[in-house]
């Protein structure tokens, strides 16, 4: 990493708490490296996140930062972005944390179109708490509350961000990572809601338990199962599906909200 | 009244009115009844100063959201009813953890649940303290009066902002949905949360200066860089699981609000000085036991009241004062919840008098004559 983008990191707080093999770093280094592109200003920037392993990264990044309450990131997002419009927010969220608990702030985040940058990491499990099976767990697959095999249907993280609205939707992994930087560079530069689903490892919890072997593997496994998106294109013969989905134009809540606030002739 | 002309206000707009007195430029809400009508005039009156609305999806959402706007540096506030005050519970605690001023009115409805949403009571007073899990300062304020929804108001922003911490206004359907004539006062002081020093390295967010126990609070955005965490943390506001430094915080978030209670507590007293039964009441039924004091005296009976109108923290001292000496024999605490307020009355009366809870829970608020017959069974 360049010394440019070390700076961005509280190194005194290192070691971090993830475990070995765990892609939360590698998200975190792409988040770094697609702010350093943009040259966002770090002070001028606040990252938001709510509870879970992908949650403590903010702790690590040397921002304004929001470790907030389980599923919450969201709703205090849009606080800090309403109150300051200038400031530029990401949220760091993980499957857990952002499709279960905090499943209804995110689509209505969506459905608002505020310019919030959202990066949620999906593990599919709930690392912190140890292995349960999350709303983007596919179903049959082992959890530690789903031991004879998860009965639920995941959702499709990419699906439910665009079809609430959000004006920008990409997918990318832990093992494509220059997509994923360039993802979450287009997002940040988005203006409107974006959404970048980074399909993560989890091989302690997830991976020994669904027989994925170690990180390494679960990494060439990704290599292996992934098609890219081809606008137009439904079918694919592959499982995992990465590329940006959704760039659309449409009202960004901030301005809108500018726009009432002028025409009512509040300062 | 000074030739200054009077205001018709009902109760929720006099909040309203009192919140941007004190400095309000954030709201976040959910609709709720009997609280309605302040997110609707918060929505109204905001955007015209260059503050900002916000109807949330949900409860928790729009506590969320009002604390990230106040880490901005703006004054900002919630406003919700008994279902939706269980349900901000956890960022309320958030807020005390993280020391996050913000100001939640809560306009009490009858529970469990749903209840009855258009009926008053007091239910959620016990809860404005011990509603959210573990140990943190809780300021509550009670309001009797529509003036007083505004003036109160008013001190609910300026403690949210001295003692960096949520503050609750809460009281009765009955005194939110009351029309009255109010006149304001010439001046308000108002308070604003101290800033730190310009940055500077090696910059600890949650270290305090000498001689206080509240922080000083820098905003987003203004180069500071800070962690704002939920989690048990230090002066830097990063988490650690050190049991000293756990043992420290907690015992500086509640004494911050504990030991300075003789400069937040707010109260009122009527006919105290010669009185041998002493009501305790607050909220709408603070008017009603004042009818019964005066047609008691009326009948020669040396009757007082003392209105708190903090509830948290509960004005000790001044009622010591009066229950001391042994001259009050009878403690009458009328509630319109199945006896609440009683027990912390009841705690700090010990066995000096006899403390009586006269508990309601129709739904309805106290009738003058009901409360004269309940009163003259006690005493």
């Amino acid at each position: 990493m360049s010394s440019n983008a070390l700076s961005y990191l509280r190194q005194s707080k290192m070691p971090h708490i993830w475990c070995p093999g765990c892609g939360n770093g590698i998200v975190m280094n792409a988040i770094i490296r697609a702010i350093d592109s943009l040259g966002l200003d770090p002070r001028q920037t606040v990252i938001v996140s709510g509870i879970g392993c992908s949650s403590r990264a903010p702790g690590y990044m040397n921002f304004d930062t929001l470790h907030t309450a389980h599923g919450r990131a969201l709703t205090f997002a849009t606080g800090v972005k309403m109150a300051n419009p200038a400031l530029n927010v990401i949220v760091i969220s993980g499957d857990g944390d952002g499709a279960a608990i905090g499943g209804n702030h995110l689509i209505h985040a969506c459905r608002r179109n505020i310019d919030i940058t959202l990066v949620l990491v999906n593990n599919n499990i709930y690392g912190m708490t140890s292995g349960q099976y999350s709303p983007l767990t596919p179903t049959g697959a082992l959890a530690t509350t789903a031991v004879y095999g998860n009965i639920d249907r995941p959702f499709d993280l990419v699906k439910l961000a665009s079809g609430a609205g959000a004006t920008y939707v990409a997918r990318s992994t832990v093992y494509h990572v220059p997509q994923l930087k360039t993802y979450i560079q287009n997002a940040i530069k988005h203006h409107g809601f974006s959404v970048v689903e980074a399909v993560s490892t989890c091989p302690t919890y997830f991976g020994r338990k669904n027989k994925r072997g170690d990180a390494a593997n679960m990494m060439v496994w990704m290599k292996d199962n992934t098609a890219v998106y081809k606008k137009g294109v439904e079918e694919y013969d592959k499982s995992l599906v990465i590329g940006e989905f959704v760039n659309i134009e449409a009202p960004e809540y901030t301005d809108s909200y500018a726009a009432l606030t002028e025409r009512v002739g509040g300062s | 009244m000074s030739g200054k002309k009077a205001v018709l206000l009902q109760g929720n707009e006099a909040c309203v009115k009192g919140a941007l007195t004190a400095g309000l430029r954030f709201f976040a809400g959910y609709p709720i009844t009997p609280s309605s009508e302040i997110a609707e005039q918060a929505s109204i009156e905001l955007p015209k100063v260059g503050g900002c609305f916000m109807q949330m999806e949900d409860e928790i959402a729009s506590m969320g959201c009002a604390l990230g706007a106040s880490l901005t540096g703006v004054k900002s506030m919630t406003a919700t009813s008994g279902p939706g005050f269980s349900l901000k519970q956890e960022l309320i605690g958030f807020g005390a953890m993280a020391e996050i001023p913000v100001v939640i009115v809560s306009i009490m409805r009858m529970g469990p649940s749903t209840g009855l949403p258009t009926s008053p009571a007091a239910g959620d007073i016990m809860q404005a303290k011990w509603g959210t899990h573990g140990d943190h300062p809780a300021i509550c304020i009670c309001p009797t009066s529509v003036k007083e929804m505004h003036d109160l108001t008013v001190a609910a922003f300026n403690y949210a902002e001295k003692y960096r911490t949520p503050v609750m206004l809460m009281t009765d359907e009955v005194i939110a949905h009351m029309r009255e004539g109010v006149v304001f006062e010439d001046h308000y002081e108002v308070i604003d949360r101290v800033h730190p020093a310009p940055y500077e390295e090696g910059y600890l967010p949650y270290a305090c200066e000498e001689g206080s126990l509240v922080p000083p609070m820098a905003a987003y955005g203004e180069g500071y860089r800070f962690h704002v965490t939920g989690l048990s943390h230090d002066e830097s506001g990063f988490p650690t699981n050190s049991p000293a430094v756990n043992d420290r915080l907690i015992r500086r978030l509640c004494a911050k609000v504990e030991a300075d209670a003789d400069n937040i507590v707010i109260y009122d007293e009527y006919m105290t000085g010669d009185c041998g039964t002493l009501f305790v009441a607050y909220g709408s039924v603070a008017r009603t036991s004042l009818y019964i004091v005066k047609q008691l005296r009326a009948q020669g009976i040396k009757a007082g009241l003392f209105i708190p109108k903090t509830i948290w923290p509960f004005p000790e001292k001044a009622y010591q004062k009066i229950i001391a000496g042994g001259r009050v024999k009878n403690v009458i605490v009328p509630e319109m919840n199945m006896g609440q307020l009683v027990l912390e009355v009841d705690r700090i009366t010990k066995t000096q008098a006899s403390v009586v809870g006269i508990p309601k829970v129709s739904g309805e608020l106290f009738k003058t004559e009901e409360l004269y017959e309940k009163v003259m069974a006690v005493i």
